[in-house]
């Protein structure tokens, strides 16, 4: 167990260590030798390089988030329900098709849409060939756009299979039994999932939403390859500026890097009381 | 009528599922392809095999591949004897274990790497191996602790004392029933921290600082590029791997029961 814990906490620690130091000004590259507090007035307070984007970055970061879990988690609850009632057979290959989504990672998935997607792409194509539109600048912005559609798309896309899996584990392991309840009780299908089906999973699939808010606030790559310009999430903003040729501009970059961390630990505390709450 | 609408949804789902390939296979393999075209008008090989066959390619291949493989057999040694005490033993102190092996597996590889970055510049380690092997064990020692403690809290040791009772040598007894009895964790666990480390793109960027190329760092570039060719070219390099292991590995996937929690 020892060397295991050792590895984690020294790196781990000394990531965040070494972070907060750089947050305050320390050993950014330029001389500066004492805690200083100036790249958080200048990030919070909207008037730094870094600032002037922070807000307007943060709030396009919620939004992706919020609406990408949304979706996700309705999209997710909407086929499990689905899929749920049926034999072992088309059970496993359920599973296994579910499972085939994580040959594909984000950054590739997010390609995917890139090529499908774009005004040239294989979509805009196959509408030009139908009539639809005569040029590519017809086609919709639907990636690459600046309220973040093309990164909801990837993320809901990615993430229904992910919460489907969580779902199907809960009803496939308890749900047969009081479904079959409800049905002699003289339930009707709807009233079976208003008050059996979706009480059950609930807990289970906020659990999971949880994970995946945090998870989408805090990435990377689809951003970086479906965001534009402006406005950008929060993870490409904090890599731009910690990467900047301005070494002064690092501290901030390592600033909006502790605003992601803070959150996403939030919303961990919060899936897990969830998940607790389903164990007991 | 339910019956059909069913069949036409699986037959959805399932083509989502393969059509990133085929999308991939489209760009790749395309020579001339105008708009509106919505089929390539003429198909070649030459630029694919002129890509997976240049020096940076198959550079980024081996240090891709060699990379991934040592952090999944580290993640495994050194997970193990972990996972083990946690899926077995009821210890004081046992909640802080899991709590330090849980909070790696929520902050983002975008924060670990950028406080990483001067520690390892100051040691010494950026741009080499052993550096970027290091970092990428942050995110995937923990899954794999966690995939692997699930098995051991349906393990029954008993199996293990019951041959050391008999007078089994302890290599025996690991080979022949530990192992055996813990394979399908073992394989869903080898393949996370496989896929976790492959696809690993901020880590290796932020460590590795542009000495170490692995195949996502080409992807990116090819993206920022602009050219759909290569950039479908990388894009099916990049996912051959992932593919063929999960595919083979389909079986102990659908029988390990535990929900996957992993993203990357």
């Amino acid at each position: 167990m020892a060397p295991a814990i050792l590895i984690i906490s020294v790196l781990f620690g000394a990531s965040i260590l070494f972070g907060l130091a750089q947050s305050f000004g320390m050993m950014t590259g330029t001389q500066q030798e004492t805690i200083s507090l100036a790249a958080y007035q200048s990030v919070f307070s909207g008037q730094g390089p870094a600032g002037r984007e922070f807000w307007s970055s943060f709030w396009f970061s919620l939004w992706v988030a919020t609406a990408s879990t949304f979706f996700s988690a309705i999209g997710a609850l909407a086929v499990a329900i689905w899929l749920s009632d049926r034999k072992k057979k088309s059970q496993q290959i359920d599973t296994l098709a579910l499972n085939w989504n994580m040959a594909f990672p984000h950054l590739v998935w997010a390609i995917a849409l890139l090529l499908f997607f774009s005004q040239s792409g294989f979509l805009a194509r196959l509408s030009a060939t139908f009539g639809f539109i005569q040029t590519p600048a017809e086609f919709p912005v639907l990636v690459l756009d600046r309220f973040g559609i093309g990164i909801i798309i990837d993320y809901v896309t990615k993430e229904i299979p992910f919460l489907t899996l969580i779902l199907l584990a809960v009803l496939r392991s308890q749900a047969e039994n009081l479904d079959v309840v409800a049905e002699n009780l003289g339930a009707s299908r709807w009233q079976q999932l208003r008050f059996v089906t979706i009480p059950q999973v609930m807990p289970a699939l906020s659990a999971g939403s949880l994970i995946v808010f945090g998870f989408i606030f805090s990435a990377f790559e689809v951003p970086a390859i479906l965001g534009v310009r402006y406005p950008r999430m929060l993870p490409v903003l904090a890599l731009d500026f910690f990467l900047n040729q301005d070494l002064n501009r690092r501290a901030e970059g390592m600033v909006i890097s502790f605003v992601i961390t803070v959150f996403v630990i939030i919303v961990a505390i919060l899936s897990q009381k969830q998940e607790k709450g389903t164990q007991q | 009528m339910k019956k059909a609408s069913f069949i036409a949804f699986r037959v959805v789902l399932y083509a989502i599922l393969i059509a990133p390939l085929f999308l991939f296979g489209l760009y790749a393999f395309s020579e001339r392809w105008f708009f509106p075209a919505p089929l390539p008008t003429q198909w070649t090989a030459s630029i694919f095999t002129r890509i997976i066959t240049n020096s940076r390619t198959t550079a980024g291949l081996s240090a891709s591949l060699s990379l991934a493989l040592i952090v999944t057999v580290l993640s495994l040694i050194i997970g193990y004897p972990a996972a083990r005490v946690l899926g077995t033993k009821v210890f004081r102190g046992r909640s802080l274990a899991w709590l330090i092996f849980f909070i790696p597996t929520v902050v983002p590889p975008l924060a670990i790497g950028m406080g990483l970055n001067i520690l390892f510049l100051r040691l010494g380690w950026s741009g080499t191996m052993f550096g970027v092997v290091l970092a990428h064990l942050v995110p995937t020692l923990p899954y794999t602790i966690f995939t692997l403690s699930g098995v051991f809290s349906r393990f029954d040791e008993n199996y293990e004392l019951q041959a050391l009772v008999l007078g089994s040598s302890r290599l025996r007894i690991f080979l022949t029933i530990t192992l055996r009895l813990i394979l399908p964790g073992l394989v869903v666990a080898s393949l996370f921290a496989f896929l976790i480390s492959w696809s690993q793109y901020l880590l290796t960027l932020l460590i590795g600082g542009g000495k170490i190329l692995t195949i996502p760092m080409l992807l990116f570039s090819a993206v920022s590029g602009g050219n759909p060719t290569s950039i479908a070219a990388y894009s099916l390099i990049f996912v051959a791997p992932p593919v063929i292991m999960i595919a083979a590995s389909a079986r102990f996937l659908t029988q390990h029961g535990n929900t996957i929690r992993e993203q990357y």
